[in-house]
């Protein structure tokens, strides 16, 4: 059995992480093989969005610890780790839609790639957490920026100090994910919500997905000036003029994609 | 039928029912450390046991559950770092817990008084059978406590605001009428049919198809704090596109059809 599954539906992409026996702990060569697979995907113009699942008990419980305990040192951390951590700000920087499809342990390394990913359906029994310094460490792939970005200083404040976990209600509440459902459908919703997102025409799709990335990651007055410059670049694009003819025409718009 | 018999509790598994009876009749069934954890894991393995269809929760004796075992907390008490939060947490709040996440009929067979933390597993439970005799206490008040356990959310959505208080402040005994009456309890038989009247209510889920009665009791469970009747419906529309595909919806159709009784097998 493959530590990761990879399979197409349409035009979208499916990769589950299926490591049952670890809880899907996210070794080095299960986040090779996640950043490669969805790497593939993004290259790949058959595909339009890209669902990452874990499995109904874990989505991932974080990084393989056993590969981290012997380390010692910060430069021998960095040496052995630093590309390993780049597959998270990988992933943040694809550019076609990813969701992430969670359920049960999503803590550590598995909530920062969960955040990485575009958004998050959850499942009832999904709990999110960031417990690395329950273990002396700190967050390592996201855990204290982008949780902060998506929570706010205080929740995330307390999350990254003491570990305390999210229940998906909470994590809905405090926009953490989109979306909770039952436990039997979180992986078929979050397909679902690809389909929707590969169904729209993909020149509108990544911009929008690119400029909302630069809202989180620039001051306003630059945000504002990347989303007008995208605005205006899509009245080059055939899809502009399909969905607004299509618009007045009462009709539903047939994408071309370009 | 297995049959696991410790001291404290009893653990009996007939026709698919699991029947777990407190055992210290001579201590009122008051609640020690080894019994939760019993229940606890006994509650654990029926979940993934597609063998147990329904849980009967009894007791020995007169009396259902006098609540917590008072000298056992008494002994640890006089440990340092002691705390009653964290006993709470770790022991009682995860047991009531894990009867209302259990995916099966749970049903609380009230042979007598239910006191504290013996009234909140009673009220945990989903369905009860209640002897005409049993009365329901929380006297917490005459030591200086609240009522735990749940008690203080479950109760005043049974028996409103004023109710509520009243039992709690001034440790008033509920009686097996007002139970009733309020619909905390589904019948009032005489105490020696309480087990007898568990056993066909028992024997009656046994029969119905076990992934709607699991999913019938998440979306009711969940009912409690949904947000809107829309987010509650649109919650129905996910289980029911579940179920939906499932052997039992197509049996159960199937069964109408051709007027005879459906066969389920859970799946």
């Amino acid at each position: 059995m493959s530590d990761i599954l990879v399979e197409t539906e349409g035009k979208v992409g499916i990769v589950t992480l299926n490591r049952p026996k670890a809880l899907n702990a996210l070794s080095i060569p299960v986040m090779d093989a996640v950043a490669e697979a969805l790497g593939g995907f993004d290259r790949d113009p058959s595909i339009n969005a890209m669902v990452l699942a874990g499995l109904p008990k874990s989505f991932a419980a974080g990084a393989d610890i056993g590969e981290m305990k012997d380390i010692t040192g910060g430069a021998a951390a960095e040496k052995k780790l630093a590309r390993h951590l780049s597959h998270w700000d990988k992933i943040g920087n694809l550019k076609k839609p990813v969701i992430a499809a969670v359920s049960g342990f999503c803590l550590g390394g598995g909530c920062e790639l969960a955040m990485a990913c575009d958004m998050i359906v959850a499942s009832e029994t999904a709990v999110f957490g960031q417990p690395e310094v329950l273990i002396g460490v700190m967050p390592g792939a996201g855990g204290t920026q982008r949780l902060t970005k998506i929570v706010g200083k205080n929740v995330s404040m307390e999350m990254n100090l003491t570990g305390r976990k999210l229940s998906a209600r909470e994590a809905l509440s405090l926009g953490l994910v989109s979306k909770v459902v039952p436990i039997e459908s979180f992986l078929s919703e979050a397909i679902k919500m690809a389909h929707i997102i590969a169904a729209q025409p993909t020149l509108a799709v990544q911009a929008a997905k690119a400029a909302v990335l630069a809202a989180v990651d620039s001051k306003l007055s630059e945000g504002l000036e990347f989303e007008r410059r995208s605005f205006f670049r899509l009245f080059d694009s055939n899809d502009q003029k399909e969905g607004m003819k299509a618009f007045f025409e009462k009709r539903k718009p047939v994408w071309s994609g370009n | 039928m297995t049959e696991i018999a410790t001291q404290e509790l009893l653990s009996e598994t007939k026709d698919g029912v699991l029947t777990l009876t407190l055992n210290r009749p001579e201590v009122l069934n008051a609640l020690t450390m080894g019994m939760m954890k019993g229940i606890k894991d006994a509650l654990k393995a029926a979940a993934s046991d597609k063998g147990v269809k329904a849980v009967i929760l009894a007791a020995s004796g007169r009396a259902f559950c006098a609540g917590a075992d008072l000298g056992d907390l008494k002994k640890r008490q006089a440990v340092k770092s002691f705390s009653l939060g964290d006993e709470l947490r770790d022991h009682f709040n995860p047991l009531v817990a894990q009867i209302r996440a259990l995916e099966k009929p749970v049903i609380g067979a009230i042979n007598g008084l239910a006191a504290g933390a013996g009234a909140s597993i009673v009220l945990a439970s989903d369905l009860k059978i209640c002897a005409e005799k049993a009365t329901f206490l929380n006297a917490f008040v005459r030591v200086g406590l609240v009522p735990d356990s749940g008690m203080t959310y479950s109760l005043p959505r049974f028996a409103g605001y004023s109710v509520a208080l009243e039992h709690m402040w001034l440790a008033k005994p509920v009686t097996s009428a007002q139970a009733l009456s309020w619909g905390w309890v589904n019948k009032v038989v005489p105490a020696e049919s309480v087990l007898a009247e568990a056993r066909l209510m028992a024997a009656e889920l046994a029969k119905m198809p076990p992934l709607a009665l699991a999913l019938t009791k998440r979306a009711v469970n969940r009912s409690l704090e949904a947000p809107s009747l829309d987010d509650q419906m649109e919650y129905e529309a996910q289980l029911q596109e579940i179920l939906g595909r499932t052997k039992d919806h197509a049996e159960g159709v199937t069964a109408f059809l051709e007027k005879r009784p459906a066969q389920f097998i859970g799946e």
